[in-house]
């Protein structure tokens, strides 16, 4: 089987582990605020990268678009195993929803000719859950979406996808997008070694409007953000039946 | 008057009235001190005037390992580490796997080439989720790794720097019953034979000793020279005669162990020595200058992982109609100890950037090391006061720092042998 070239997408969100604030101006707290790469990119991309070692995939390009702050998100792929890396870079709040996003990276299909593209299912941010699917459509390509197993055979790629009923198991042919769920892997923590190494790897920076993603207007509008309401103390009930009377009498079943 | 006499008589006068009574106006230069940062300014240096938390982009991905490693791989086994006095083996092998005990080792030997400051960030965020697996990583850093590259001859690197970098843990062998503090009256003697030595004596509170594959012994080679006979030698553990005793029963930190090592007629060849004969003294003093600076930064993390742990606790806490937090004189408490712990932090960070610019630090590192282990008490303490009952039961990791950070303030130069060095230096700037 000929070796492939693999591109996956990553995105710069906001770390999992910060508690979001809503800021005066009535959007996200951004400024000042711990960012890392979505964990679901995370684990396409060392799904892409346990191909390389494997010998499936020749070379694993890891892609962004998003500011200049973006490059830190790729060199931390690049620490975790990509071979190079680019970022389509956009000015400071530049719309990069969905649509955007699978604009860039279908330039960037074109212009790199990778078999597979790899990406997270959705970000952890705004949970759009699109950006694969448009991508597919766009690229007339076969899609499989919340893969938690990938196998490779001739020609084409094997994916067990966790849907509502269970598991569904789909042969595509290549070239394809896949969308990583969560069980797919567990990524690797980047090594000391591979960190120092990350440096030297190429990391090329282009206008994103050169892959043909348009600078405005912004396909998706926010509306209004709030902060969710603040808790409500719980009730502890005695017995069984004594909670299905205040879950009946408070109109939830 | 004439003003040149009234200048004449004034610089008369000003010779005999000691410095420290002579008004204020008059001589405006008898309070100036030697300290470098009088010296003009900085930028010819190269150096941007940058916040101390700046990290390069390495340092930071490093951080953000080592935090996803200590909560993943440590953090399930802290608790029993500590129960049983016992570090878990996949914990050490995870550190080496990771690169994480040959950080600043060159390429060449198996490391990384990463700054020094990456050891102290490193250091620093182990330390927040168990400082015993903290000091594991920081004496491999700052004494081993550090031993050798400084003084080990080509030989000796070749031969002991891959197996450091790779799985071997290394043990520095200077205290003893009778010398703590008072470290260069140490009894351990090597006597000359031809091309080896035989060594004699009886080493405490060793640190990593039950788990080491070689040790740096510093044995007397002379004792009529009083400290300049003072050797250091490099031994293998199975080297003939080199007994490593049961570990303490220690209050804290006891997953990291510490014992007596006897050495018995521990016959070693001539090249096993670590640098010049009778200049193991300066060794010693050089590498607990750095070391000084990984206890801060472990120190440091100790109290930040105590610190972040209660904190939330105090926020969901609620105690007559309100969170803990809430409560005005809660409220500056916490502020408080936040504030001493950003203090800590950032003259840690110092040190650690000054150590690594090659610019003079010891003071700052005394200083770091002194700070950040009674802050680390004083935070400890405090949280667990903030935790109330809980703070007190072993269900909750809050008591366990309590207990670890006791240590901070004895070991590599107690508090008082800080202040004494600190002293040391003021007193040559005044």
């Amino acid at each position: 089987m000929a070796a492939l070239r693999v591109l996956v997408g990553v995105k710069r969100v906001i770390d999992f582990a910060v508690k979001v604030r809503v800021a005066p101006g009535g959007a996200v707290q951004t400024q000042g605020v711990k960012h890392s790469l979505n964990p679901f990119c995370e684990i396409a991309l060392e799904e892409a990268v346990r191909l390389r070692e494997a010998g499936t995939a020749s070379e694993v390009i890891a892609a962004s678009l998003g500011t200049k702050a973006c490059q830190e998100t790729l060199r931390t792929a690049l620490a975790m195993g990509a071979d190079r890396a680019v970022l389509a870079e956009l000015a400071e709040g530049a719309p990069a929803g969905p649509r955007e996003v699978a604009t860039a990276l279908a330039g960037l299909v074109k212009k790199l000719q990778p078999q597979l593209v790899l990406l997270g299912k959705q970000a952890i941010d705004d949970d759009c859950n699109q950006t694969g699917q448009l991508l597919a459509a766009m690229l007339d390509w076969p899609q499989g979406t919340f893969a938690s197993r990938v196998q490779l055979e001739s020609g084409g790629v094997l994916v067990e996808r966790e849907v509502d009923g269970g598991l569904e198991t789909l042969r595509l042919r290549l070239p394809a997008v896949l969308t990583a769920d969560l069980r797919l892997n567990e990524p690797r923590y980047a090594t000391l070694p591979n960190i120092m190494k990350a440096k030297k790897k190429p990391l090329e920076v282009l206008p994103a409007a050169d892959l043909g993603v348009p600078a405005g207007p912004p396909r998706l509008k926010v509306l209004q953000v709030q902060e969710p309401p603040p808790r409500a103390g719980g009730e502890k009930v005695e017995s069984v039946e004594s909670l299905l009377g205040k879950l009946r009498h408070a109109g939830r079943i | 008057m004439d003003t040149g006499m009234e200048i004449t008589m004034a610089s008369k006068l000003r010779r005999h009235i000691p410095a420290h009574l002579a008004p204020w106006r008059v001589s405006p230069c008898a309070f100036r001190s030697s300290k470098s940062e009088l010296k003009p300014n900085v930028a010819s240096d190269g150096l941007a005037c940058a916040p101390l938390q700046t990290f390069t982009e390495e340092e930071a991905m490093l951080k953000d390992m080592v935090t996803k490693f200590a909560q993943e791989r440590v953090a399930p086994f802290v608790q029993k580490m500590d129960e049983n006095a016992k570090m878990e083996e996949s914990i050490v092998q995870g550190l080496f796997e990771q690169g994480l005990m040959s950080i600043e080792l060159g390429e060449e030997y198996g490391g990384t080439g990463a700054s020094f400051f990456s050891i102290i960030l490193a250091v620093e965020e182990l330390a927040k989720v168990d400082p015993a697996v903290a000091l594991v990583c920081e004496l491999q850093n700052t004494l081993t790794n550090k031993l050798f590259t400084t003084y080990g001859t080509e030989e000796q690197k070749r031969t002991y720097l891959p197996r450091v970098s790779k799985d071997t843990l290394g043990s520095f062998c200077l205290s003893e019953a009778g010398s703590g503090s008072d470290a260069f009256s140490l009894k351990t003697r090597a006597e000359k034979k031809g091309d080896y030595y035989i060594i004699n004596g009886s080493k405490m509170w060793i640190s990593l000793a039950e788990d080491a594959g070689v040790f740096f012994v510093m044995a007397n080679t002379d004792p009529s020279l009083g400290y300049r006979g003072i050797t250091c030698f490099v031994v293998d553990r199975n080297t003939e005669g080199l007994q490593v005793g049961k570990k303490e029963d220690k209050l804290g930190i006891r997953a990291c162990s510490t014992c007596p090592v006897t050495l018995d007629n521990v016959k070693v060849p001539e090249s096993s020595i670590l640098g010049q004969v009778g200049q193991g003294y300066k060794y010693a003093i050089g590498m607990l200058n750095t070391g000084r600076i990984g206890i801060a930064a472990q120190m440091l993390g100790l109290a930040q992982g105590c610190f972040d742990r209660t904190v939330p606790y105090t926020k969901e806490r609620v105690q007559f109609g309100k969170s803990v937090f809430d409560f005005q004189g809660m409220q500056h408490q916490i502020a408080q100890v936040a504030t001493q712990l950003e203090a800590a932090r950032l003259l840690t960070y110092n040190a650690a950037r000054l150590a690594e610019a090659g610019r003079p630090a010891i003071k700052e590192a005394s200083m770091a090391k002194y700070f950040t282990a009674e802050v680390a008490t004083l935070t400890t303490s405090k949280c667990i006061e903030w935790m109330g009952g809980v703070g007190f039961t072993k269900n909750f990791p809050i008591e366990k720092y309590y207990r670890d950070c006791k240590i901070g303030t004895i070991y590599e130069g107690t508090s008082n042998i800080q202040l004494s060095t600190i002293a040391k230096f003021l007193a040559q700037e005044y």
